[in-house]
């Protein structure tokens, strides 16, 4: 069966069977890798995306339930403010250091500031807490959401 | 490695008859390598400017070969400033770049070769690359003296641009850069190095080279190899160590669309497709069955056992000072205990992966590899091929921690790439990563003191048992039964302990291999002998900083650390029920560290970590945010393991397998890091794994003023 999925914009067709994962058909056909696989099974946050501008665990979402959805990767999040400030705060604070997670991260806090412009900690401890970084940068990433939100950290 | 290796280290350990050698590069620009006479010469170094170390370009970028891989610890930026602080030239010019694979060019000179580990790259480079660019510098002011006539020990460089002794004229480098490729570099020893008063960039906490890629998705780590025409492999190796595929559907797996190909190897399957999700879905429909050969029987209490039984017969001395059986004998109170840390994952966020592309004559890779040169030379045994033959295309790794010491992954991936027509792509699933890794030894240590009627150590004996990873790791460093790195960090704690027996009992598990893991062996015997001290301390009835301070009249650094923890944590101070402070301390890696941790224990004995105050000696702080964000990584990473890390086995089967059972720490459960440095001018220490080592003991001690619970078996949680 072949599925049109909007991705960052443009629309794609693609020739896989429905129950195919949007994460390998983002990494492996589209070739789009900068979104990450980590665990397969929505335990770690490295393949997020936004449908609709919500976070989403691409390695669990079926392209056949995508439907007309509009999905933005980490390629395009910059193109967004909430996603471009989430960039710079991130640069500034220094928060990578593996950066294998720092896709879904970026994508999970763009996700929260975009719904919620002032996050508490509670709030970030909310929508972060699925993103799993091994590298343990979960106190710059607190720093920078905070950064981004324009908040002093 | 600090008892083998700091000695090394210091001696800074270049050979004295090596020479910095220039060229010029295709481009134009300057080339400068290191030349070790006899080993470099079989490398192509003496005539080729394609290996130089670092290049200079006539567009005035500076091109770094970073003999190191980049796995998180930010090793391009800091080694990025070595050189930059001593060429003179703006760090965003540095471009640093990925090496091949070899060891005559690129072998840290500590560790003898091309290998990313044991905390060694800033200390390991810590010389070479300020040598390197003093060298450049010295070569282009040269040049551009000569153009102007002028006395080039009057001439001045500072951000890539030369000035004459009148201050009126100056030649930016890349002007200089043909003519400066002519110049006879300077000897090493002519090379007068800035004093640490002098730097202007080391000290500084620049921003990550690395990390504009790193925020955009654009980085390439080795999973997002892309070659024209590759295939996606999905892979199960066999559940029990020793196992074999009996039956594999695959009929069933080739009628999944998108899949291409089974792959049936003899520890493993791989199901070939267009894209990772037809090759997961065909593996499903593969069914497969296994033969699970002779270690289905074992278990975690089989190995146990094996390993109690082993610790109760005596072993090869590590260290053996004063009289130690006579103390025993002469002392007012004696103390024994048990120590056992279980099994440990890497589990790096990047699952185990590999590329590669075989052909009749060539083998084209593409990995993140702590072990370049290792790996270079295993699939060239595996294949048959020559060494140049094999092509490896190092990339970022998604993490290493010392699973990527190992090169099982890209061997596994070219058994399968041998049956597979174009380059093909072996990514792990979680679960297989998890159950097939190379675990952290478990270890089942007993220790026993004396004490003096003060309540001061007299006597000493700690007795290491588990299975030896140098042994396999690197056979020619196993000496007389001894593995070095299994009992750091318990052959010279930092303590005045003046009657002194370290041994080690190796004792191998069937089927489980034991590998390297974040903070090598300080990560289990830092936990042993400061939570012993501790025990010691509380029995002599004083405060656990006193007790310690008393035992550190002759370590210096290590009492400085000490103090320093424990002033910026609030030592002291009165905390509510329920909540307590514990501390701990360490040298490790050239660094000292000293940690206090606040706990606070619930009443169903739930512990959470709600403050962690580091202190750190790593002598010059090459980077500072750097130290920061190692130690912040290196606590979780051992705070991770401390609270609830354990693999398991039963009937031969790793238990764990994603992050439900293998459960990561997560932003609402870790706790504020505060890292306080240590002004010095000492040469540099490692730190890319020391906060890993010292943090647990910090915990379970807190947990015992907190509680009275003390804590010798790890993990703190119930697995
Ligand atoms: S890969 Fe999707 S949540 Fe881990
Ligand atoms: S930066 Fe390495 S896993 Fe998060």
């Amino acid at each position: 069966m072949s599925f049109v999925l909007k991705i960052n914009g443009a629309s794609h067709t693609i020739d896989a069977d429905g129950d195919t994962p949007l994460l390998w058909v983002l990494r492996d056909v589209l070739q789009m890798t900068g979104t990450k696989f980590g665990c397969g099974m929505a335990l770690c946050g490295a393949c997020t995306v936004h449908l609709d501008g919500a976070a989403t665990r691409s390695c669990i979402t079926t392209i056949d339930s995508v439907g007309d959805a509009a999905i933005t990767t980490i390629e395009a999040i910059g193109q967004s403010e909430a996603g471009r400030k989430v960039q710079r705060a991130w640069l500034d604070l220094d928060v990578v250091q593996c950066g294998y997670c720092q896709s879904g991260q970026i994508m999970s806090a763009t996700a929260l500031l975009m719904s919620n412009a002032h996050p508490t900690d509670g709030d970030i401890n909310d929508a972060m807490s699925g993103n799993v970084c091994r590298c343990g940068t979960y106190n710059r990433i607190r720093d920078a959401i905070k950064l981004a939100a324009g908040a002093k950290p | 490695m600090t008892l083998t290796i700091v000695s090394r280290a210091d001696a800074a350990a270049l050979s004295r008859r090596t020479f910095l050698k220039a060229s010029a590069t295709a481009a134009g620009g300057l080339a400068l390598a290191f030349v070790v006479p006899g080993r470099s010469e079989a490398a192509g170094a003496e005539n080729g400017a394609l290996n130089g170390f670092v290049r200079i370009e006539p567009d005035g970028r500076v091109h770094l070969t970073i003999p190191m891989v980049e796995m998180g610890q930010g090793t391009y930026t800091s080694l990025a400033m070595l050189l930059a602080e001593e060429l003179e030239v703006k760090l965003d010019s540095i471009v640093p770049e990925h090496a091949p694979p070899n060891d005559a060019l690129y072998a840290n000179p500590i560790l003898h070769e091309q290998s990313t580990g044991l905390s060694a790259s800033t200390r390991g480079f810590w010389l070479p690359l300020r040598q390197a660019g003093a060298a450049a510098r010295i070569m282009l002011v040269t040049a551009a003296a000569q153009r102007w006539k002028a006395d080039p020990a009057k001439c001045t460089a500072k951000a890539g641009v030369i000035t004459d002794p009148s201050g009126k004229r100056s030649l930016p480098y890349r002007e200089v850069v043909q003519a400066a490729a002519q110049i006879r570099p300077p000897a090493l020893d002519q090379i007068k190095l800035k004093a640490p008063g002098q730097f202007s960039l080391i000290g500084t906490s620049p921003k990550r080279l690395e990390a504009a890629g790193k925020v955009s998705g654009r980085t390439r780590f080795g999973i997002d190899a892309i070659e024209p025409g590759m295939k996606f492999a999905a892979i199960a190796i066999s559940p029990v160590g020793g196992g074999k595929p009996k039956q594999v559907n695959q009929a069933a797996a080739l009628a999944i669309k998108g899949v291409r190909q089974v792959v049936v190897i003899d520890e493993a399957v791989a199901i070939i497709a267009d894209h990772t999700g037809a090759a997961k879905k065909g593996l499903e429909a593969a069914a497969i069955q296994w033969d699970d050969g002779p270690n289905a029987q074992v278990n975690s209490q089989s190995i146990v056992a094996q390993l109690k039984a082993g610790s109760e017969t005596s072993g090869v001395i590590a260290r053996n000072e004063g009289n130690v059986e006579q103390a025993f004998a002469k002392a007012a109170r004696r103390f024994d205990a048990v120590f056992e840390l279980p099994f440990l994952a890497h589990a790096a966020m990047e699952p185990m992966n590999c590329t590669v592309h075989l052909r009749k004559d060539a083998c084209e890779i593409w990995v993140g590899t702590q072990v370049p040169t290792v790996t270079q030379t295993r699939v060239a045994a595996l294949t048959g091929l020559q060494k140049d033959a094999v092509i490896l295309h190092n990339q970022f790794l998604g993490g290493g921690f010392g699973r990527r010491l190992e090169p099982d992954g890209t061997l596994l991936a070219v058994k399968i790439a041998r049956h597979v027509d174009g380059p093909v792509k072996v990514i792990w699933s979680r679960e297989e990563d998890i159950q097939h890794d190379i675990y952290r030894p478990y270890y089942y240590d007993r220790i026993s003191a004396a004490v003096d009627e003060a309540g001061n150590p007299v006597a000493w004996h700690h007795r290491v048992c588990g299975s030896s990873v140098v042994a396999r790791f690197a056979p020619p460093l196993f000496k007389n039964g001894l593995d070095f790195d299994a009992v750091e960090g318990a052959a010279e704690p930092p303590y005045a302990l003046p009657n002194i027996l370290v041994d080690y009992v190796r004792v191998e598990p069937a089927s489980i291999t034991t590998g390297f893991w974040r903070g090598v062996g300080p990560v289990h015997n830092v936990f042993i002998v400061e939570s012993f001290i501790d025990e010691l301390a509380f029995a002599a009835k004083q405060d656990p900083v006193a007790y310690r301070r008393r035992l550190l009249s002759k370590n210096p650094r290590a009492l400085a650390v000490l103090n320093l923890a424990a002033e910026k944590a609030g030592w002291g101070q009165p905390m509510p029920a329920g909540k307590a402070r514990g501390i701990s301390l360490q040298f490790a890696f050239g660094s000292y560290l000293s940690q206090v941790a606040e706990v606070a224990v619930d009443t169903k004995g739930k512990v959470r970590v709600e403050r962690i105050v580091c202190a750190v000696d790593c002598g010059i702080a090459v980077t500072p945010s750097m130290i920061e964000a190692q130690v912040q990584s290196g606590t979780i990473f051992g705070l991770t393991a401390a609270l609830r890390g354990a693999i398991t086995i039963k009937d031969g089967r790793v238990e764990q397998s994603n992050f439900d059972s293998y459960p990561p720490m997560r932003i609402d459960e870790v706790p504020r890091i505060e890292t306080h440095i240590v002004p010095s001018t000492e040469n540099p220490g490692g730190l890319g794994e020391a906060a890993t080592a010292i943090v647990a003991p910090a915990v379970t001690n807190a947990i015992f003023a907190a509680t009275g619970r003390r804590i010798r078996k790890l993990p703190i949680e119930e697995v």
